[in-house]
């Protein structure tokens, strides 16, 4: 089982909670990051991923490398999808357990904002009148956007 | 030098790699004026560089056995 993956089909949220409990930890976070229909009145219709996947998968182990070193302890798993997803679909599934609850609620938002600066997969918007990449003509780094 | 593209970069080159004619190795600063001429399409694109899979600033060498890659700005999650 991988603890930090790029997929095409759907995540499958227990299998990546599963894989962060053991006998130690009495606490587990689970984010789920979703397709957003509306972004600052923009409607986007669906949404398509791509992603340098052998590089993703070692940042993403890379993010649960950091994670263990700040928060020691602390076990992580990610899976992000690629490809075509619909309004509402699962992205990206981060999960953090830990012995007490404090550490894995920190240690995911932590995760979350490291994708989003280090991991080399990206989105493209398609609307109902064109389409484009984020994080291309918009001018902005990934890792300031909202969430 | 073979070097994969993606995202923005792929969609405006029309291939997922590009070929430059260099030596053999050669700095991730004088790869990127190399595709700046050779690609005048990509004239305003702002990437990184990443050798065998990891980020690498413009000082480091990479060489035609190195695994090179364009990395635009990224936009996962």
């Amino acid at each position: 089982m991988k603890m930090f993956e790029v997929v095409s089909e759907e995540l499958d949220i227990n299998k990546y909670h599963k894989l962060t409990v053991n006998e130690h930890q009495g606490a587990v976070c689970t984010f789920t990051g979703h397709v957003r229909e509306w972004t600052k009145g923009t409607r986007t219709v669906h949404l398509e991923y791509e992603a340098y996947i052998p590089m993703a998968e070692k940042m993403l182990a890379k993010i649960g490398d950091e994670i263990a070193e700040r928060w020691p302890g602390v076990i992580t798993a990610i899976g992000h999808r690629i490809g075509k997803l619909e309004i509402s679909d699962i992205a990206v599934v981060i999960v953090t357990s830990s012995p007490h609850r404090t550490d894995s609620y920190r240690a995911n938002e932590y995760a979350v904002e490291r994708l989003k600066e280090i991991v080399p997969i990206w989105k493209k918007e398609i609307w109902e009148d064109g389409e484009e990449w984020i994080g291309d003509s918009r001018k902005y780094h990934p890792s300031v956007e909202e969430n | 030098m073979e070097i994969k593209v993606f995202a923005s970069i792929k969609e405006k080159i029309g291939s997922d790699t590009i070929d430059l004619f260099v030596g053999d190795s050669i700095t991730v600063g004088e790869l990127k004026n190399h595709i700046f001429v050779d690609y005048p399409e990509l004239d305003g694109e702002v990437f990184q560089v990443a050798k065998n899979e990891a980020f690498v600033k413009d000082d480091e060498v990479v060489t035609s056995d190195d695994i090179v890659a364009l990395i635009p700005p990224v936009s996962g999650g």
